[in-house]
């Protein structure tokens, strides 16, 4: 639909007695979502973008979008925005960051390309403590390139290049990087968020704010994992896909803080940052 | 800082006017035989003085999207390299093009093919004006024969990357970077106010005020038919670049009976053997390539209507040739004379090089 | 006046410096120069050398193949060099580990004992200057008062006060030289 179309809509509504209790937030721009139904990028925009609407910092933010499913994120927000060549995000953030200590910066990537092409970017910039916010989308899969395996594609997961399921022999471990980047001292609030309830998501919420709002303090990346669904490249319903990230995703990708304020987080067994933490295998 | 008269290598000049003409950000990676550019900005600190953000970064691959990133909110940043170093770095190369960024890139070229040698050579034509990384795009390419070129030549790039919105690309070699000879330096040129980079670059990321709507840096256009207009837009940019921006140096070329079609170093090597030659009665001229893009084509096709033979003096293998060729129809017999993996001709051998494959 | 010049040696001897500070000092006299150094892993300890072109117009090219004048440093030096000098032109060696004596006939060499005398002294670290010293004996191509300054634009600040010493190893330097084979 066109806006005026979502607007002469809403009017009738309106006029029908309806009254408004959800909108959309002004940081998002009038585009409609190219995203699957069902899928967390649409949540985690918004979520971006409120916080971003929030703080009163949309005249200052420069985003930084990547090569993957939200390659376009910039026509979805309305703010600033750089599209970077596949896994290079970080390095864009460095510069822009530099160059305009005032701006608010962001990456939004995926596990492609945050954690497999763009590795040496995302920990250099993690390891100078570049003061920018990084959110990172984990659906254990290329969703855009039509569901091949990531680096955080599951032990036994399937996928279009694990065709009967990542065999580790094969193809090596799936990739906690958010762990990793939390051993770097460069790196000063480091959390991993879901989308998928609304708990989740106001929690989620408050750790975007967090990392956007540590900008201010220049003690370094703040870095928010958000593990999220595939549906399309999983091959399940919204529900289903849901369902099979917290019983298989989670226990490898376990949810919540594990660095705050530059400190390892409370509760955090140090032997899951050197990544001896058990893996699960599945069967999908 | 005012004008001084200074002895200084090709690298050091390159850093030092990047600094002068009021660069914002350098971004690097170390590779012979260019790093001491990057460690000329170092121990400079020009951040102390006019604010400029030197950076060194992890790799080629970093450092070229650095430049992306900062040059994209309207600021003039550069970054240098040699041959392999700018092999990672043609990804970014396309990228820049294909977003219409303006910034500069300093190739000082070494050996190759691979990781080669470390001593001078110019087999990356190729890849500097025929496009190293994908699609159809050009570079704005300067080629500087001495320590004084390397110098102006960084404030001339940041005026035709703005005027244009495209990279500029210096391409020197190890023989220049390497060489010390006398530089007058320039009065400093200020970095740009914020009310300048707004004005210059209002196509910049910085922030979008109230008044405006967001300015978006990307290469992407899925709708192919939109992607051909504005392939054909930037095409009839580098038309523009054709027509207004070339740059070349005729020595000795009214009365010249051959000659010499070189640049960079080779040009100053050719310049020895005209010499060499008029003293023994050849009328040799020497047609020096400024910018390898735009190519000065119209320029050659009239010096080179009255003569009898060109020679190409380049070290490479041959690829200058070709566009000396094309911009003569092939209608004069023209020889190529290169020396390559990292060996610099002498003028000797250029001399006879000459009067074996041309003159006979 | 055009005066090209190789001077070749050891890494460590001080070879680029010394072209450093003749072609500054030309600078300094208003003359063009440029100084094209061999650079990369031969730096570290092996051979080094540096052409210096010292010249009244514009120079074409830094690099070059034939020499006006070649200062040799070490054997290896000699046996490359020997034969780039222009037919009447000079060539200078210090004799220290040198085993084959140059051979060309058609040009001036003279030898310079600059190494031992600098050991002899004890001002091994100026003994570039020694040789300069020896050269500029025969071909005052820069006069004496910018020497100083290439000498001051050469050379850090903090080592100022070494100038009067690199001074005095030139003035040693002119007395040392002496004449192998005059044409």
């Amino acid at each position: 639909m066109a806006n005026t179309d979502i607007e002469q809509r809403k009017q009738e509504l309106l006029n029908q007695g309806y009254t408004e209790v959800y909108t959309k937030t002004k940081v998002l721009t009038d585009a409609v979502l190219h995203y699957c139904p069902g899928c967390g990028h649409g949540t985690t925009h918004r979520l971006v973008a409120e916080v971003i609407d929030e703080m009163g910092i949309q005249d200052k933010t420069v985003g930084v979008s990547p090569v993957g499913c939200s390659v376009m994120a910039y026509n979805y927000f309305d703010v600033d925005f750089q599209e970077a060549a596949h896994g290079r995000a970080p390095a864009l953030a460095t510069a822009i960051k530099r160059l305009n200590p005032d701006c608010f910066v962001f990456t939004y990537q995926g596990d492609g390309d945050l954690a497999a092409i763009g590795t040496a970017e995302t920990i250099h910039a993690c390891n100078r403590g570049e003061n920018i916010t990084m959110i990172f989308v984990n659906n254990g899969i290329y969703g855009m390139t039509g569901g091949q395996m990531a680096p955080t594609t599951l032990v036994g997961m399937k996928s279009a290049t694990t065709p009967y399921g990542r065999n580790v022999a094969l193809n090596g471990y799936p990739l906690r990087i958010t762990e990793l980047l939390a051993t770097l001292p460069g790196t000063y609030y480091v959390t991993r968020q879901s989308v998928q309830t609304p708990a989740a998501v106001r929690k989620a919420k408050a750790a975007i704010r967090k990392a956007f709002e540590n900008q201010k303090l220049q003690k370094g990346v703040s870095f928010v994992e958000i593990v999220s669904n595939c549906n399309s490249g999983w091959k399940m319903t919204p529900v289903a896909a849901n369902k099979w990230m917290e019983e298989n995703m989670f226990p490898n990708y376990p949810i919540g803080d594990i660095k705050v304020d530059g400190k390892i987080a409370e509760g955090i067994d140090a032997n899951r940052l050197v990544l001896s933490h058990p893996l699960t295998v599945v069967n999908k | 800082m005012a004008k001084e008269l200074k002895l200084m290598k090709g690298n050091e000049a390159i850093a030092r006017a990047m600094i002068a003409s009021g660069t914002d950000g350098y971004f690097g990676y170390p590779i012979t035989p260019q790093s001491e550019v990057m460690e000329t900005l170092m121990a400079e600190k020009p951040w102390e003085s006019t604010g400029m953000v030197v950076l060194q970064a992890e790799s080629e691959m970093a450092s070229i999207n650095m430049v992306y990133g900062g040059a994209a909110t309207g600021k003039k940043v550069a970054t240098s390299s040699s041959s392999p170093g700018i092999s990672l770095m043609q990804e970014g190369l396309t990228y820049l093009a294909g977003a219409e960024i303006p910034c500069l890139i300093v190739n000082v070229m070494r050996g190759g093919p691979g990781l080669g040698t470390i001593q001078p050579s110019q087999s990356d034509y190729f890849q500097s004006v025929k496009g190293g990384g994908h699609g159809d795009y050009q570079l704005y390419t300067l080629a500087p024969a001495s320590v004084q070129e390397m110098y102006d030549f960084v404030f001339d790039a940041w005026d035709i990357a703005f005027k244009y919105r495209n990279p500029v690309l210096i391409l020197s070699d190890g023989a220049i970077g390497q060489c010390m000879e006398k530089l007058y330096t320039r009065d400093y040129i200020p970095r740009w106010t914020e009310e300048e980079r707004r004005a210059n670059a209002p196509w910049g990321t910085w922030g979008k005020p109230a008044n405006r709507n967001h300015n978006i840096i990307t290469s992407l256009e899925l709708d192919s038919a939109r992607q051909e207009v504005f392939n054909h837009k930037l095409q009839a940019k580098y038309r523009e670049m054709e027509k207004n921006e070339v740059r070349y140096e005729a020595l000795n070329c009214e009365d010249a009976d051959y000659i010499f079609v070189a640049y960079g170093s080779s040009s100053r090597i050719a310049m020895k053997a005209m010499q060499m030659a008029r003293e023994k009665g050849i009328k040799v001229g020497l047609f020096r390539l400024i910018t390898l893009f735009p190519f000065p084509t119209k320029q050659l096709q009239e010096v080179a209507k009255n003569v009898k033979g060109i020679l190409c003096v380049e070290m490479s293998a041959g690829q200058m040739i070709e566009d000396v060729k094309l911009a003569t129809n092939c209608s004069i017999k023209t020889e190529h004379f290169g020396r390559f993996g990292g060996i610099i001709p002498t003028p000797t051998e250029v001399l006879e090089a000459l009067e074996t494959k041309i003159i006979k | 006046m055009t005066e090209e010049i190789i001077i070749a040696g050891f890494g460590g001897q001080g070879v680029l410096s010394m072209g450093k500070i003749l072609a500054y000092s030309g600078v300094m006299q208003d003359k063009e120069v440029s100084w094209m150094p061999s650079y990369g892993p031969e730096m570290r300890g092996g051979t080094a050398n540096v052409s210096v072109i010292i010249s009244d117009d514009r120079i074409s090219s830094p690099i070059i193949n034939q020499f006006d004048t070649a200062i040799i440093l070490n054997q290896q030096s000699l046996d490359k060099f020997e034969h780039s000098v222009k037919p009447g032109g000079l060539l200078i060696y210090d004799p220290n580990g040198i085993t084959h004596e140059p051979t060309r006939k058609d040009i001036n060499i003279y030898k310079i004992a600059a190494t031992a005398k600098a050991q002899e002294l004890g001002i091994s670290k100026v003994f570039n200057m020694v040789v300069l010293g020896g050269f500029l004996k025969l071909k005052p191509i820069v006069d004496k008062q910018y020497i100083h300054e290439g000498l001051e634009h050469s050379l850090p600040q903090r080592h100022w006060n070494l100038i009067p010493q690199n001074e005095e190893a030139i003035e040693i330097g002119k007395g040392l030289i002496e004449a192998v084979q005059v044409l």
